[in-house]
């Protein structure tokens, strides 16, 4: 019987790089390697992570007893806009990212991404955006006009300082960092696939990564839209969103959301894909109905641009429009069932083990499908117009994004840890981490339904004590404590197990797909040899069906890799110039001249960059 | 951005080596070869396009959300020509077959023709940014400025995101034209540099259409 050591005989390739790589940080700051880029995106991810959940920590404090004084009016709507626009944008996306740079072309057999540099370009956009967002708070200032950045809560008028300047122009980098990476992941998993890799055998998380590229290519344009608009009204006097002028504020509720809800898939179908790789590895059984879990992640990304409308049903759009939200909301609860049964028929009758991965797999099921369950009650209109704004929403995406989102990314984190570090993460640290955030998770959320259906709005800083909402504020922020010490564990596990974790080897957990037959870390060309495909679990069939092993080459392979570059460093801080330009147009003369330099950077280091020998 | 067709479908290409001697003992005989069909740059071209529809969409679509609600004049009616804009829609248009010449000019290994043409749709759409700023000055003279209303707001920033993608269209064929001028660039895969090139351009004059054809020409229409 063949196994994966077969690979570890295989001749060693002859690669070839145009310029040697650097080292140390000049490494890093050049680097076009897509395993690089992904732990670049990982530990940004992991950091804003801590960020945004500190902000939590600090206005679930305000709120744990009535009438309290910690963080009011301003700073506590900054803690909030805050928390959620870090959350969102800065730890769970990279967070996704990490995973796409990552392992995508390990999944398909790839040597990187079909453009390397313009990957790096992405990721320092990414990263100066997120700084960019975060800047305010050097002039004292938090953008205080929620997540959503409802008009005219952002206008000069409402928040005459700078913080809406910094969050628009970070989001609008951020934006842009995501359009570029989606049209690069589309072409990468369409046109590098390995030889025999048909679209069906693909492996369904590289398929949802798939859906959600098209998401993130064709969902933030109109975001962009809506905050350009924005900046022109906030720095050239323009009056999009000036009631006065005739403007409308559902103007941007539609560009937002037309954005916004297919961001929650973007959110949440990569943690469906790791689910769907981790649940057949420990269940010792194939995926139930793969083509079904495909089929249904391409119809939710679909369907996910026309239900938009459910956000805004109390904001009077008329009763066609109403029907019609309600009807496609009602209609994407479907596939999202299919994939359900789908995991628990995978589940059903298999070997079942359960170490951390599995734990993270296992629970992101029910939880999920509490968020999802309390989501498609909001495609009821009549009950969406007393739930809305209320905390029963606030309950509804938590169960989803760190019930479900989060938690499906954690289990994909000591799923795929020993693949990027060479070692295993401790089992007795990561099973202290599951149970303190499972429990805290539902100690804080699960209470807010109720706190909803009794009344108490979105977005109040203090509410009194006699409103009846003092246990349930109090349980909420005690689970918060409990979430705070799983993530501790999660962090002390990280840092310690980088050193001192088991060895891993290439396949520690005798898992089915392309990524476990290279070394752990996989070495800069990834695989020794192009892997040939016959079935949609390839390294599960070289262990066990006679017939079908990947073929071992006997002769080394010739293959060019790409050199690093700093031309994406340069054209991501001349993308940086112009937009600093624009957010300060109105405060400092003449700053205008930065954004002029910024464009001749870009044209000057786009003309490097395709000149330059790869 | 020509750029990356030129060098990073190596990644893709390395693939290709190798593996076809070895798949002989009793294997399934097809081992389907996933390449779609379309070089990478041109698929990247085509998603980038349909991220630019969304985005064009939405501008126009704020267009019309705001169509006929602005509170002051000048109205549409009262400052379009359409006389002027159509001369300037006319030579866009033939930038277009100009394009089209060039990228034919490449694939018949004509560098000398295809960076003449190149540079002629350069001087082509440069003339309608010309046109186009002249329209937005005399607009302005004529009391639209871009605080006036909800029209000159919506009406200056989609047109004006045009014209920006016009000019970035302008700057990437005078590159081009100048990277095959200096036969910096892979010979192979010229063809398709400019080829991926014409499609962002021919995207950009079908956007203009769009924006002549319903903005301009509609307002016409009793």
């Amino acid at each position: 019987m063949a196994s994966v050591a077969d690979f570890a005989q295989a001749q060693q390739p002859v690669y070839h790089m145009e310029r040697p790589a650097k080292t140390g940080l000049v490494d890093w700051l050049t680097t076009v390697d897509h395993k690089k880029i992904g732990i670049l995106y990982g530990t940004a991810g992991l950091i804003y992570l801590l960020i945004g959940g500190l902000e939590a920590l600090l206005f679930r404090l305000q709120l744990m007893k009535p009438d309290q004084n910690l963080f009011v009016g301003d700073t506590y709507n900054g803690l909030v806009t805050m928390h959620a626009t870090t959350m969102v944008f800065l730890a769970v996306m990279p967070l996704i990212a990490a995973f796409s740079n990552y392992f995508v072309p390990l999944l398909i057999g790839a040597r990187d991404v079909a453009f390397p540099r313009l990957n790096a370009f992405s990721w320092y956009t990414f990263l100066f955006g997120s700084l960019i967002l975060n800047a305010s708070i050097l002039f004292a200032e938090f953008p205080a006009a929620g997540w959503t950045g409802y008009a005219p809560l952002t206008s000069r008028g409402a928040h005459p300082g700078m913080a809406i300047d910094f969050w628009w122009a970070g989001l609008t980098l951020l934006a842009v960092s995501s359009m570029v990476a989606g049209v690069n992941f589309v072409v990468t998993i369409l046109n590098l696939r390995a030889p025999g890799m048909t679209l069906m055998r693909v492996p369904v998380l590289a398929w949802m990564m798939l859906v959600i590229q098209f998401l993130l290519a064709f969902s933030f344009p109109p975001v962009a839209v809506g905050l350009i608009l924005l900046a022109f009204d906030r720095s050239f006097g323009t009056v999009f969103y000036q009631v006065n002028m005739g403007g409308d504020p559902q103007l941007w509720q539609h560009l937002f959301w037309l954005f916004g809800h297919p961001e929650v898939y973007v959110l949440i179908l990569p943690s469906m894909g790791i689910v769907s790789e981790i649940l057949p590895v420990f269940s010792r059984r194939p995926l139930f109905g793969q083509h079904a879990v495909i089929f249904s992640g391409i119809f939710i990304g679909f369907v996910g641009f026309g239900v938009w409308g459910h956000h805004m049903f109390t904001a009077g759009m008329g009763p066609i429009a109403d029907a019609v939200f309600a009807a496609t909301t009602a209609v994407i609860a479907i596939p999202t069932g299919v994939k359900i049964f789908n995991w628990l028929g995978t589940l059903w009758g298999g070997k079942l083990t359960f170490p951390v991965p599995m734990m993270f797999a296992i629970s992101f099921i029910p939880m999920f499908t509490i968020g999802g369950l309390s989501g498609v009650m909001h495609a009821n209109a009549p009950l969406d117009l007393q739930q809305h704004d209320s905390y029963f929403v606030v309950a509804h995406f938590h169960y989803v994004l760190v019930g479900g989102a989060l938690q499906g990314l954690f289990a994909g984190l000591y799923f795929y840890f020993p693949k990027i570090t060479g070692r295993m993460m401790s089992e007795t640290l990561g099973k202290v981490h599951f149970w303190l955030f499972l429990i805290g998770s539902n100690l804080t959320f699960w209470p807010m339904h109720d706190l909803g259906n009794r009344g108490m709005p979105r977005r109040i800083y203090t509410y009194p004590a006699d409103a009846g909402w003092n246990d349930d504020n109090y349980i909420a922020t005690i689970g918060v404590f409990f979430m705070t010490a799983g993530i501790l564990a999660l962090v002390y596990n990280l840092l310690t197990s980088l050193k001192n974790g088991k060895v891993a080897g290439r396949d520690p957990w005798d898992a089915n797909t392309l990524e476990w037959i290279t070394e752990s870390p996989p070495r800069v060309h990834n695989f020794d040899f192009t892997p040939v495909v016959f079935s949609e679990r390839p390294l599960f069939d070289h262990k066990h069906t006679e017939g079908l092993e990947i073929p071992v080459p006997s002769q080394p392979e010739q293959i060019h890799m790409p050199s690093y570059s700093w031309k994406p460093l340069w054209v991501s801080t001349g993308a940086l110039m112009v937009v600093l330009g624009l957010l300060m147009f109105t405060v400092v003369p003449f700053i205008w001249l930065l954004s002029l330099a910024g464009g001749v950077v870009i044209i000057g280091s786009v003309y490097a960059w395709v000149s330059e020998p790869v | 951005m020509s750029a990356e067709l030129a060098h990073a479908d190596d990644v893709a290409l390395s693939h290709d080596a190798g593996h076809e001697s070895d798949h002989d003992h009793g294997h399934p005989a097809t081992v389907e070869n996933n390449f779609l069909g379309l070089p990478n740059i041109k698929l990247a071209m085509w998603a980038f396009l349909g991220s630019e529809c969304m985005f064009f969409g939405s501008l126009i679509g704020t267009y019309f959300f705001y169509h006929g609600k602005s509170l002051a004049g000048p109205l549409p009616q009262d400052v379009f020509s359409i006389g002027i804009t159509s001369i300037s829609t006319f030579l866009l248009l033939m930038s277009s077959l100009t394009m089209a010449l060039a990228v034919d000019a490449m694939k018949l290994g004509n560098k000398n023709s295809a960076r003449n043409f190149l540079l002629v749709t350069a001087l082509l759409g440069a003339t309608f940014v010309g046109f186009q700023v002249y329209e937005f000055s005399h607009f302005v003279h004529m009391g639209l400025g871009l605080s006036t209303s909800l029209f000159s707001s919506t009406f200056y920033v989609m047109t004006g995101f045009h014209g920006g993608h016009v000019t970035i269209g302008v700057i990437w064929l005078t590159m081009l034209a100048l990277l095959i001028h200096q036969g910096k660039l892979n010979t192979q895969r010229l063809p398709v540099s400019v080829e991926v090139a014409g499609l962002y351009w021919h995207f950009v004059d079908i956007v203009w259409i769009v924006i002549f054809t319903f903005v301009y020409l509609l307002e016409f229409i009793q």
